[in-house]
């Protein structure tokens, strides 16, 4: 053995960029909504920051993987690979870019006396991490049954997110004065909902890599 | 292994052993060629694929102590069973790895068989070696040059001469032994231009080191290994999610 050692590893350097990738949005995310339940202005502007290293790790994965595309013509599970971890970059660049909008949303809501309690919503981004980490770890162990699992939670998320629009939209006819905070908890709402999804695109981009053949754990 | 139906087939082997002497070269293979389709075979030096290419218009024959057992059945006919070998390789044209031109002009080249076949008719002949220099998509580069010496074209040109050659003879079945391995990348894409295209009107069955030209030209291929087919599936499928792990090994680069 020992053929395409080099490819070897040039496939293992994409998968450790992945990591880094997702790394980084889970911290993102992490971050966001910190900011938005202590309403940390300050917090909030380094995850706008931040992203741009997550964005530029996108761009270098897409370039590595075009130029490895090139240059060793990959069939069967290399192509898969390298065509999940294109897809998967770009998911994550969209999770990452959804901590973004929290962060933009703690910056609109700003100092307010009376944040309302966001436990639904601290829940939906727990989850979402948890299926972030699953989602990746699926793909660097090409383990099914984490890419599995991601669909389930995906569908917490969907029920929460559901739960929250009808408590925000309820609050919001009775507390008029309220209104700039509670749109902006609405768009956090759907952020986090959107991100879920995102996740679970990751996922099913495993599943492809794993099994060769398409799923759809959104439905 | 998927067998593939047989309905489509127009060669059909069932359990073929081919020996050479006492050494066992096949081991019990079964393929069904599909009509008017690209049947690449592929697998590592010394698999067999070259020896059962062979096998398909008895070039085997030509060597001592070859033993075949199993049937090869050609448009219902089973071809070992047969006395008319030249028949059979009528139908069953060749082209090799290195264009093997005779030593005479173009048009003489292409037109050897058919006079070997008796036509003698001028404007018979004309036609047929024109209308096979088109089809090989030779024609614009040689016609006003078809009685100049052959051997004087570009190892690519001369390809696709021997491709005019074979197409000259009418066959149904043309079986390409690596052809463009000793040609230049360009003349190698012409060639694969033109197999796609000859499908059209020919069966092929192709040896081929170059896995991505199994890839592009073929409908069908097939993964030899220790003189057995390994796997025989759809081009696609044996790209992009092949079932046997030695496929997969293969077409990756893992081995071979």
């Amino acid at each position: 053995m020992g053929i395409r050692v080099n490819f070897e590893n040039n496939l293992g350097e994409l998968k450790s960029k992945i990591t880094e990738m997702g790394e980084l949005s889970v911290v993102a995310l992490e971050r966001a909504f910190k900011a938005l339940k202590t309403q940390d202005v300050e917090i909030a502007l380094k995850v706008i920051e931040g992203d741009t290293a997550i964005d530029n790790l996108e761009m270098d994965i897409n370039q590595f993987a075009i130029w490895l595309m090139a240059k060793e013509a990959p069939v069967s599970r290399d192509l898969r690979e390298i065509i999940g971890v294109l897809k998967i970059s770009s998911e994550i660049e969209r999770v990452a870019d959804f901590a973004v909008n929290i962060a933009k949303a703690t910056i609109k809501i700003g100092n307010t006396k009376s944040l309302l309690e966001i436990t639904h919503l601290e829940k939906m981004k727990e989850l979402s991490i948890d299926m972030l980490q699953k989602a990746l770890q699926s793909f660097l162990e090409e383990n099914i049954i984490f890419a599995k699992e991601v669909g389930d939670l995906e569908d917490e998320v969907d029920q929460l997110s559901g739960e929250t629009y009808k408590k925000l939209t309820a609050y919001l006819s009775e507390h008029p004065e309220e209104t700039n905070q509670l749109v902006q908890l609405l768009f956090v709402n759907r952020y986090l909902e959107r991100t879920a999804d995102h996740i679970t695109n990751i996922a099913e981009s495993t599943a492809y890599l794993i099994k060769g053949q398409i799923y759809d754990f959104n439905s | 292994m998927e067998q593939l139906k047989e309905g489509k087939s127009i060669i059909n082997v069932r359990d073929l052993n081919l020996f050479y002497g006492e050494k066992q070269a096949l081991f019990g293979v079964d393929l069904a060629i599909h009509e008017k389709e690209v049947t690449a075979l592929i697998g590592p030096s010394g698999c067999g694929k070259s020896t059962f290419l062979r096998t398909l218009n008895r070039m085997n024959d030509l060597i001592d102590g070859v033993k075949i057992t199993g049937d090869i059945v050609i448009n219902h006919e089973d071809i070992y069973k047969t006395n008319d070998v030249i028949k059979l390789r009528t139908k069953v044209g060749m082209v090799f790895q290195k264009p093997n031109l005779f030593p005479m002009s173009i048009y003489d080249n292409v037109a050897y068989g058919p006079r070997m076949q008796g036509i003698k008719n001028k404007k018979e002949l004309n036609n047929i070696v024109e209308e096979s220099l088109r089809s090989a998509a030779i024609w614009d580069e040689v016609k006003d040059r078809l009685k100049t010496s052959a051997l004087g074209l570009s190892g690519g040109q001369q390809q696709r001469v021997c491709i005019a050659r074979a197409i000259a003879m009418k066959p149904d079945i043309i079986l390409m032994d690596e052809p463009t391995s000793a040609l230049d990348p360009i003349s190698t894409l012409k060639i694969e231009e033109l197999i796609t295209n000859m499908k059209e009107d020919y069966t092929i069955v192709i040896v081929t080191h170059n896995m991505q030209q199994a890839a592009r030209v073929s409908d069908k291929t097939a993964f030899f290994l220790n003189g057995e087919i390994v796997e025989y599936d759809d081009t696609d499928n044996i790209f992009s999610t092949p079932q046997d792990q030695r496929t997969e090994d293969y077409v990756t680069g893992r081995f071979g």
